[in-house]
């Protein structure tokens, strides 16, 4: 597909030469907005940070369409409330953090810095420390630093992870919005579907060192799931909520936290 | 205080002031307070190789400071950064205590190398000073973007091609080169208080980065010319002055924020 923002074809990932997830392959059209969705350890940061060229494809081919660009939020960063950064200025080294020098102001820059800060609703704390803000602001100037180079696939790392619920949906619908909007291809690591159900049009599935994907209704199906896990999966839908469902086990939902553990013990006992 | 034979010092304190302040920011953003004590401390048995070898004291910093860049940076990529500096460090004086044994021309030095002697610096080394001054700032300012990238996330400089494994070690290196410059000065033992206090009270200055690290500055240029002032008057010792000066700076950051 010559017009996708992001193609996977034949893809495995792992460490030190031996595979943790093979035979990926899946393609996302620009403004798309897919789910990489699997219990914790089951290769998902490892897949995210090949295709960023971070770490070594093991085999197969990763294709950027449009101009190449990724843009990449990191699942924490590394600042603490005293570091005089502030949210703006991390959104600025989105747009030349690799370059030399101490920045010099400029009105373009500060034009397109604005626009960004605007588009995902951080006017309120953009002057702010960046240290000194919760997790949901934390992660809307993240995205908002990947962002401003436009590029054409926005992958994030676990961006839920240490979100409460209204921050989740929050920032589940700014990413699904800015997708259309810029037309950029986002792929968003998650061990829980349902916080993506809402926006997720296509859903990238990994466990057992393999993956599938495709729509939400093709994937999140019993039959599949179950040749995937290799184990008897039924897949039950209960007030709008997905639960993945192990034979012979309680069912484990995706609706409460920690349910990556839940997720590893879907086997047949 | 400003009579001429006084210039010299003077001039010294500056050029410390202004490289510990800037190296100093960065050390505190990018929480390598370990090295930037490790490094000092493990230059100064370079000066005691030089006096065995007969060559220029600060030619025997040097070298032990480019080593100890190199052994951590190595060290470091394949495990936990602060068990490398230690490791580092440990190599560095143990090397020390060897070339210490072998000569005896050197323990008088060695007081002045563990705790400063600014009334003391040599015209003819403030040249070196500030030539090595010159090129820590440099490399930092050079790097100011790549290192902020990195110093948020590791993984976002990597993916930006902004090279932080590369920064690392140009980061390290601008550490060994300000202590280079300090430690003649302040003393191995406390130039970390001139390289951490300022730029920690710097942060409560201002939320913009510029802004801080010029405060930083500011605040070392203060710091060591009120130590230089007071050790003067009262003949205690330079260092003295510069290292509680550097902890109540820290004490006020803090308490300001």
């Amino acid at each position: 597909m010559s017009d996708a923002a992001l193609a996977l074809e034949g893809v495995a990932v792992g460490h030190a030469g031996r595979a943790v997830l093979a035979e990926v392959g899946f393609s996302l059209a620009p403004g798309s907005f897919a789910g990489l969705i699997g219990p914790n350890g089951s290769g998902k940061t490892t897949l995210l940070r090949s295709i960023l060229g971070l770490v070594p494809l093991l085999a197969g081919r990763v294709a950027i369409g449009g101009r190449g660009q990724v843009g990449y939020v990191p699942q924490s960063i590394a600042l603490d409330r005293f570091m005089p950064i502030r949210a703006r200025d991390v959104i600025a080294l989105g747009l030349d953090g690799h370059r030399l020098g101490i920045p010099l102001p400029s009105r373009r820059r500060r034009a397109l810095v604005d626009e960004m800060i605007d588009a995902v609703g951080a006017a309120g704390f953009a002057d702010r420390r960046v240290g000194d803000l919760s997790g949901g602001q934390q992660q809307r100037v993240m995205i908002a630093h990947a962002l401003i180079r436009r590029p054409d696939v926005l992958l994030l790392d676990e961006p839920l992870a240490s979100l409460d619920l209204r921050s989740t949906a929050e920032v589940v619908s700014l990413l699904a919005g800015l997708a259309r909007e810029a037309k950029v291809a986002v792929l968003m690591s998650a061990h829980d579907m349902n916080p993506l159900l809402p926006a997720m049009d296509r859903i990238v599935y990994v466990a057992e060192g393999r993956a599938v994907a495709g729509t939400v209704a093709e994937v999140v199906r019993g039959a599949v799931l179950s040749a995937l896990y290799g184990a008897h999966i039924d897949v039950l839908r209960v007030h709008g909520r997905v639960l993945v469902v192990a034979a012979g086990g309680a069912p484990h939902g995706h609706a409460h936290d920690h349910d990556e553990d839940a997720m590893h013990v879907v086997r047949i006992p | 205080m400003f009579a001429a034979f006084m210039l010299d010092t003077w001039v010294a304190g500056l050029i410390v002031a202004i490289t510990a302040g800037v190296v100093g920011w960065f050390v505190v953003l990018r929480g390598a307070s370990f090295a930037a004590h490790a490094l000092p401390l493990g230059t100064f048995p370079g000066a005691a190789a030089a006096v065995l070898l007969g060559i220029a004291p600060s030619a025997g910093v040097a070298g032990f400071g480019l080593a100890g860049v190199v052994a951590i940076w190595v060290l470091g990529r394949r495990g936990r950064p602060e068990v490398a500096t230690a490791l580092t460090l440990v190599m560095l004086l143990a090397t020390g205590a060897l070339l210490l044994s072998w000569t005896d021309r050197y323990a008088a030095q060695v007081y002045a190398l563990l705790f400063g002697q600014v009334l003391g610096v040599s015209r003819a080394s403030l040249g070196g000073m500030a030539l090595a001054g010159a090129g820590a700032v440099a490399l930092v300012l050079a790097g100011f973007r790549p290192l902020l990238l990195g110093a948020i996330a590791p993984d976002l400089a990597a993916a930006r091609g902004a090279r932080p494994a590369a920064w690392e070690f140009g980061f390290l290196a601008a550490i060994a080169l300000a202590a280079a410059v300090a430690v003649p000065v302040v003393g191995a033992l406390l130039t970390f208080a001139l390289m951490v206090g300022p730029a920690s009270c710097g942060r409560a200055v201002s939320a913009r980065p510029e802004l801080a690290l010029a405060a930083s500055v500011a605040i070392a240029l203060a710091l060591m010319a009120g130590s230089i002032a007071l050790s003067y008057i009262t003949s205690w010792p330079v260092g003295c002055f510069a290292g509680l000066g550097g902890a109540g700076c820290y004490a006020l950051g803090r308490a300001l924020l």
